[in-house]
C-alpha cells in the first residue's frame, strides 16, 4: 500500500511497470498456482492418467507436511537467531537415525492395523523429536552461541551452520553406515484405494495426518503460549525484543528445541516413507530453503504454504520427470521467487 | 527527588568517543527533555542510560543504585523502560500482543495491565487484535508507548516520539505524553521538535558535541536567545 501511493505519481519504464506487477502478492499467487497447474498440465500431456496425478497430489501435500515440519524450524530459526541453518536437513537425518535407535532396542510388536509400523515405532518417534532438540541446542552451545558473543557476521553463522551439518552428518556416517536402511524390512506396504482411484500407503496417510497435527500445535504454541508470541516478536525484531526485557536467550534455547524436535519428527516420517540414507536430510536442504524463501523468510506460517507449493510440485512433476530432479524442480521455483518476489509471499518490499 | 542520575557519562560507539563527560537528572514525577543538533548524542545518551551501552566513565543511578552497564531486562524490572526511534513495535504480532510482550518479565495474568493501557489510549482498545504493522505512524508510536507501560515503570524513555508523524499527530502525541506523565510515570524524552518539547518539558538540557551546553526549566529555555537561534528558527 505504502509502495503504491508513493510511487503511483512516478512514470515508470515499462520493464519496471512489469516487474511490479508481477512482483505484487496477488500476480505472486497466481503465478505460483498458475506453476503448479503448468505442472498438472505437463503431467496429463504426456498420457499419465488423471488418478496417478491425483494420487501424486496427494503424495505432495504428504512430502508438504514432511518439509513443512523442516521449513518452520528453518525459518525460526532463522529469524530469531539469523542463522541460515545448513545443518537442519541434517538434523532430520539425525532424527530418523536415532528413531532406528531406539527402534532396535525395543522387542518388535505386530503392526499396527493398515500400517508397516508397531507401537515400538511410535515410541521411537517420541523418544527422537526431543533427541534433536537437544542436538539443536547443544550445537548452538557448542557452536552459535560463541559466536553471537563476538557478534559475528551472518556469514561466519553460515559457514560454522554448513560446519555443523558436514559434523551431524559425518557421526551419522560413523555409526550407521553408508548403506540405506529400513525401518522394517519384508513387511509388505501396499497401496489402498481412497477414492475414484486416488492409491496411497496407509502408512503416508498416517505421516499426512500427524505432521499436519504437528503443525496445529506449533500454530497453537506460537500463538497461544507467551513464549511462542516472544519467539514470533524475536524474529520480528531481536533488538526491540532485547530493550523490552524478554529473555532473549530463554527464546533462543526454547527454539532450538522446538525446532529441532520438528525437523526430527519430519526426518523419521520420511524415513517411514522411502527409507533411511545418510544423505537423506542433505538432499532435502534446497528443497527446505525454497519452501522458506517462498513464505518469507522468518515466517512460520509462509513456511508452511511453501513446503506444501514445493511438495506437490515436486510429486506431481516426477509423474514426468525423474524423481531425482525432485529438488531441481524446487530450484526452479526458488528462482522464480528470488525474480519476482525475493521477499516471499509475506514479506514486504525491500526487507524480510 | 531525583529518580535518575547521569553523572560525568563518557561513552561512544567502538573506539568512537560520542558523549563527554554528561550530566543530567530526573527529578520524580517530572518530564526532562534533551535537545540538540543532529549528532549531539542526545540518542546516545538516552541509550547508556537504558544499558546499551557501557559507560567508559561516570555513573548511572536509578534512585540509589548504580545501574551503569546492566542488561536491558534487568533495569525494566527496576522500572526504567525504553521506547526506540523506529522500528519500535512487533509488526506480525497485534496490539494485544505487543503489549503482553512488554510485560514478558511478569509472570501471571497481565489483563488488568492492559485494561489499563487501553483507557489510556482508547483508539488501540478499538484495534486490539490488528497486526501492529499495519497501523499508522501514530497508532504504532501509542503501541510502543504502551508496551512501554505495561510494566508500570517509574520512568519512561522516549527516543524522538514525535520523529517522522504528520504536525496534528504530533500534537496528540505530546498530548499523550503528557497523560502519561499525570499518571505518575516520570518522562525522560529526545525530541528534534525543539520547541513542543520545550513547553511540555519541566526541565530541558541542551546537548551540543556530545557535551552539556546549557540547562534549565522549558520555559527559561523557550525564553533564551541561544536556544532560539539554534533550535527554534528565530
Amino acid at each position: 500500500m505504502d509502495l503504491m501511493s508513493r510511487t503511483s505519481g512516478q512514470q515508470l519504464r515499462p520493464g519496471e511497470r512489469v516487474k511490479r506487477l508481477l512482483g505484487s502478492r496477488r500476480t505472486f499467487v497466481v503465478l505460483l498456482v498458475l506453476v503448479v497447474l503448468a505442472v498438472w498440465l505437463l503431467a496429463l500431456a504426456q498420457g499419465v492418467p488423471g488418478q496417478r496425478v491425483l494420487s501424486l497430489m496427494v503424495r505432495g501435500v504428504m512430502l508438504g507436511g514432511i518439509l513443512a515440519l523442516g521449513a518452520i524450524g528453518l525459518s525460526l530459526i532463522f529469524g530469531v537467531l539469523r542463522i541460515p541453518n545448513f545443518a537442519h536437513g541434517d538434523m532430520m537425518t539425525s532424527g530418523a537415525y536415532l528413531a532406528l535407535l531406539v527402534l532396535s532396542l525395543l522387542p518388535l510388536g505386530a503392526p499396527l492395523g493398515p500400517f508397516s509400523f508397531g507401537y515400538e515405532f511410535l515410541v521411537a518417534l517420541v523418544i527422537a523429536m526431543p533427541l534433536v532438540g537437544l542436538l539443536g541446542y547443544g550445537l548452538d552451545r557448542l557452536v552459535f552461541r560463541r559466536l553471537r558473543a563476538q557478534k559475528s557476521p551472518s556469514v561466519i553463522m553460515a559457514m560454522a551452520a554448513l560446519g555443523s551439518a558436514f559434523l551431524v552428518r559425518s557421526l551419522i556416517y560413523v555409526f550407521w553406515g553408508a548403506d540405506f536402511v529400513f525401518y522394517y524390512t519384508g513387511r509388505p506396504r501396499p497401496a489402498f484405494e481412497i477414492f475414484a482411484g486416488i492409491r496411497v500407503r496407509p502408512d503416508q496417510l498416517f505421516i499426512l495426518g500427524l505432521a499436519f497435527a504437528m503443525i496445529v500445535l506449533v500454530y497453537l504454541l506460537l500463538e497461544r503460549t507467551k513464549m511462542g508470541k516472544a519467539m514470533r516478536a524475536t524474529a520480528d525484531n531481536p533488538e526491540l525484543a532485547r530493550v523490552t526485557g524478554i529473555d532473549t536467550e530463554s527464546v533462543i534455547r526454547w527454539t532450538w528445541l522446538i525446532g529441532g524436535a520438528l525437523a526430527g519428527a519430519g526426518g523419521v516420517m520420511y524415513g517411514l516413507d522411502a527409507q533411511l540414507r545418510p544423505e537423506m536430510g542433505w538432499w532435502l536442504l534446497l528443497p527446505l530453503f525454497a519452501a522458506v524463501i517462498l513464505g518469507t523468510i522468518g515466517n512460520a506460517y509462509g513456511a508452511l504454504v511453501g513446503a506444501l507449493v514445493i511438495g506437490v510440485v515436486w510429486q506431481v512433476s516426477s509423474a514426468f520427470l525423474n524423481p531425482a530432479y525432485g529438488p531441481g524442480v524446487a530450484f526452479m521455483v526458488l528462482i522464480l521467487v528470488l525474480l519476482f518476489r525475493p521477499q516471499g509471499i509475506f514479506g514486504r518490499p525491500g526487507g524480510p | 527527588m531525583a529518580l535518575l542520575t547521569i553523572d560525568g557519562l563518557t561513552t561512544g560507539y567502538g573506539e568512537m568517543e560520542v558523549l563527554r563527560e554528561v550530566s543530567l537528572q530526573v527529578d520524580e514525577g517530572s518530564i526532562v527533555s534533551i535537545i540538540g543538533p543532529n549528532g549531539a548524542g542526545k540518542s546516545t545518551a538516552m541509550k547508556a542510560a537504558f544499558g546499551l551501552l557501557k559507560p567508559w566513565q561516570g555513573s548511572i543511578r536509578l534512585g540509589e543504585r548504580e545501574i551503569g552497564g546492566l542488561s536491558a531486562d534487568k533495569i525494566v524490572r527496576l522500572g526504567m523502560c525504553y521506547v526506540p526511534q523506529t522500528d519500535n513495535v512487533f509488526p506480525s504480532l497485534t496490539v494485544e500482543e505487543n503489549l503482553e510482550m512488554g510485560a514478558f518479565v511478569l509472570t501471571g495474568p497481565t489483563k488488568a495491565r492492559k485494561e489499563r493501557v487501553f483507557e489510556l489510549f482508547p483508539r488501540l482498545a478499538e484495534r486490539r487484535r490488528q497486526r501492529a504493522g499495519k497501523m499508522s505512524g501514530g497508532e504504532r508510536q501509542m503501541v510502543a508507548m504502551g508496551r512501554a507501560l505495561m510494566l508500570d515503570p517509574q520512568l519512561l524513555l522516549l527516543d524522538e516520539p514525535s520523529a517522522g508523524l504528520a504536525p496534528l499527530l504530533v500534537d496528540m502525541i505530546f498530548e499523550k505524553i503528557r497523560d502519561v506523565n499525570a499518571s505518575g510515570v516520570s518522562v525522560l524524552m529526545v525530541e528534534q521538535n525543539a520547541k513542543k518539547s520545550l513547553e511540555l518539558a519541566d526541565h530541558a538540557y541542551v546537548l551540543v558535541n556530545g557535551a552539556n551546553r546549557m540547562d534549565g526549566t522549558g520555559s527559561e529555555l523557550l525564553a533564551d536567545p541561544e536556544v532560539g537561534r539554534l533550535f527554534l528558527g528565530g
